[in-house]
């Protein structure tokens, strides 16, 4: 791992491809009734594209708050922000919703599958939103389907899959819109150790497949093993990077 | 899509949406059954003014306002000729049931055998014309009212028929076999006066002949359109009670013939009023302003009313019963409007991982906010016709049970029953209300989820 001051070495391999995230002097300051609590302190830093990116740091250091903004379902409340090259502190709740909805996928923890859908439905969703058309959605749904493993699991129902197949089917329905960024929150938490060693491979595999900026928060040693780049926050602070030079 | 995921959200939680399915469903219940009810109150009403006074009166002007005192003074001179006019008019033709001249009058009845006397309101019909009258049922109403021979006969105009509460007061109890009538109480016999003791044998001298067999006499006094006095004498062929004891105690109903005499002596013989009854109630309006015209084209002064101008406890008793209707809707309403509120607030606390979750895929305010909408929708329109289903069927076992009631405007008692047919403008109506209200409560929690912000949402536990 590499100090903050040497990660000059690092952006300038990256720098012939403009990065997919890029905080600049980004801050969020969360006031709850009068009570100002400070999630992030001024970070200046870059996430190249195409990459597995990592975001760790102990609980309440910060990491979900980035996610949260290189997500764009927060807004930062000093700096600037750009993802994808747009700067999303100009955007409007609307034009942020559908710049989501094209650019930015999730991959959560608890999986959040709509419980009410099929795994199918699951993964079509987010092309719903996209306003595709029923035959060129039923063919990206069941690609995706069929590069997760779980084509015969189509018709079933979330409380009927394991977490691992959930997991699975979450991944899908975050990769089948084609999306520049996963951002992912601690996606291997509440699975067993073979699971989430499964899951990380898939994951990276399908990474490598679509060619897509991964990022994620998380403890898990096992899944920080596998990272391109490590960005480690303490206290709203990024204290330290590091980066395997893959790419 | 959103009406996949609106209706499997409903079926989610089975429970809590039975229970509101099940208050939006009593509420159509309530609604229909009473609505129905209603109808049939107002059918029941409408029936008995029409078959009584038909559809529409013409009247000469100033008649139905100043004439009740002088019912002579306004007669309608050569009303045959009217209602051949009526009647020939290409327009309004089809619609008639029954045109006929009626007489109303207002005198003294008397029982001279038992030195009875009492103020009398009379009505002169052409027995026949009466007769087909109260057949008329276009609601299906009075399907289940006794059919009893008529009393007014055309070949005999001193044939009639008093109110119970008039053949009481003039002792006619016994030879009419009235039941529960208490016994006359004794009262000292005044000296009978000159003009008293003329009544009788001034009668005898217009007394029809025919075969009355035990039918009691009375002896009725009017003046004439001159001032004069006459009397007539009446053979009581039965009492009929009447729906408010002023009427009963007062109503004399006899042929057209025996009215005109009594009001116009032996002169020329006119009609106070023509009644118009049609086949359907829907034309009265057509066919009342077709009367205007016509009456305006041949200039003659003649006025037009309807049943209700005329009967007016049927324009309040059915006002009572719609106003007792809307407060019913209301409070069903309410209660739905509350319990949407409630199950679509409970959901949206529920799901709000799920909105987070949407949200954050893409999914846009206007988005979450149309599937709670459509839910409560869905939720209204699944209980209304669940519920107006339950009510027509509940209507019609009801229909079924034999219960007996005297309903407000008339005498007798009759079957309790709610009107099933034709009502699909309240079943329709309910339907949407409720849907409706449904809708507007799914609003305020609809929008609650929409400005949920996406951070906090996915944070929800």
């Amino acid at each position: 791992m590499t100090t903050l001051t040497e990660t000059a070495k690092d952006e300038r391999t990256t720098a012939s491809e403009s990065p997919v995230v890029r905080f600049r002097e980004v801050g969020k300051v969360y006031d709850d009734e009068g009570l100002r609590v400070t999630a992030i302190r001024s970070v200046t830093f870059d996430i190249p594209k195409k990459r597995f990116a990592m975001i760790v740091g102990p609980s309440g250091s910060g990491k979900t708050t980035l996610l949260n903004l290189i997500g764009c379902i927060d807004t930062p409340t000093s700096g600037r922000l750009e993802v994808c090259g747009q700067d999303i502190g100009t955007l409007g709740d609307r034009a942020l919703t559908d710049f989501r909805s094209r650019n930015i996928a999730f991959v959560f923890q608890n999986f959040n599958l709509l419980p009410v859908l099929t795994a199918y439905e699951n993964v079509e969703y987010p092309l719903l939103l996209l306003g595709m058309r029923a035959s060129e959605r039923r063919d990206q749904t069941m690609a995706m389907l069929a590069s997760v493993g779980l084509t015969d699991k189509r018709d079933h129902r979330p409380n009927q899959l394991s977490g691992g197949q959930k997991q699975r089917v979450a991944i899908a329905r975050a990769l089948v819109k084609k999306p520049a960024v996963v951002l992912a929150d601690e996606p291997t938490a509440n699975l067993d150790s073979h699971t989430g060693a499964e899951i990380i491979a898939l994951m990276r595999e399908v990474q490598e497949q679509h060619a897509v900026s991964f990022v994620f928060s998380t403890h898990d040693p096992q899944l920080i093993s596998h990272a391109d780049d490590t960005f480690v926050i303490r206290d709203g602070e990024l204290t330290d990077r590091s980066s395997q030079g893959r790419n | 899509m959103l009406f996949k995921i609106a209706f499997r959200n409903i079926l989610r939680n089975g429970r809590r949406s039975a229970m509101t399915l099940l208050a939006i469903a009593v509420g159509s219940i309530a609604v229909v059954l009473f609505g129905e009810f209603v109808a049939f109150i107002r059918a029941g009403l409408e029936t008995n003014a029409v078959q009584n006074v038909g559809h529409l009166t013409v009247f000469r002007t100033g008649y139905f306002d100043y004439g009740a005192g002088n019912p002579a003074a306004f007669g309608i001179e050569s009303y045959e000729n009217v209602i051949r006019l009526i009647k020939g008019d290409p327009e309004i033709g089809p619609t008639l049931n029954v045109v006929t001249p009626t007489v109303s009058l207002s005198g003294i009845a008397g029982n001279f055998d038992i030195d009875a006397s009492k103020t009398f309101l009379g009505a002169g019909y052409v027995p026949a014309d009466r007769e087909h009258m109260r057949r008329w049922d276009e609601h299906g109403v009075s399907r289940h009212r006794a059919n009893e021979d008529p009393a007014l006969r055309d070949d005999d105009e001193t044939i009639g028929v008093v109110g119970v509460g008039l053949a009481r007061v003039l002792g006619l109890c016994a030879p009419l076999k009235i039941p529960n009538c208490p016994p006359r109480p004794v009262t000292p016999r005044p000296a009978m006066g000159a003009a008293s003791a003329d009544l009788p044998s001034l009668s005898d001298e217009d007394i029809a002949p025919g075969n009355h067999g035990d039918a009691p006499r009375l002896d009725l006094l009017t003046a004439t359109a001159s001032g004069a006095p006459n009397v007539m004498s009446l053979h009581v062929a039965r009492a009929e009670p009447q729906s408010a004891r002023e009427l009963d105690e007062n109503v004399v109903i006899m042929h057209l013939a025996l009215a005109q005499r009594l009001l116009y002596g032996r002169g020329e013989r006119q009609a106070v009023g023509i009644i118009v009854q049609l086949h359907r109630t829907e034309d009265l309006v057509l066919v009342r302003a077709r009367l205007a015209a016509l009456f305006a084209a041949h200039h003659l002064d003649l006025e037009i009313r309807d049943f209700a101008d005329r009967e007016p406890f049927y324009r309040q008793a059915v006002g009572m019963f719609s106003a007792i209707f809307l407060f019913i809707a209301l409070i069903m309403g309410v209660i739905v409007l509350f319990t949407v509120v409630n199950t679509m607030g409970m959901s949206v606390v529920e799901r709000t991982n799920e909105i987070g979750t949407a949200r954050a895929m893409g999914l846009q305010r206007a988005g979450v906010r149309r599937l709670f909408v459509l839910e409560g929708t869905l939720l209204g329109a699944f209980g209304a016709s669940v519920g107006v289903s339950l009510g027509q069927v509940i209507a019609v076992l009801f229909n079924h049970t034999g219960a007996m009631w005297t309903p407000p405007g008339q005498a007798a008692p009759s079957p309790l029953e709610v009107l099933t047919s034709g009502m699909q403008p309240l079943l329709i109506g309910a339907c949407l209300l409720l849907m409706v209200i449904a809708t507007l409560a799914a609003v305020v929690p609809a929008n609650r989820a929409a400005r949920l912000k996406v951070v906090d949402a996915l944070r929800h536990v």
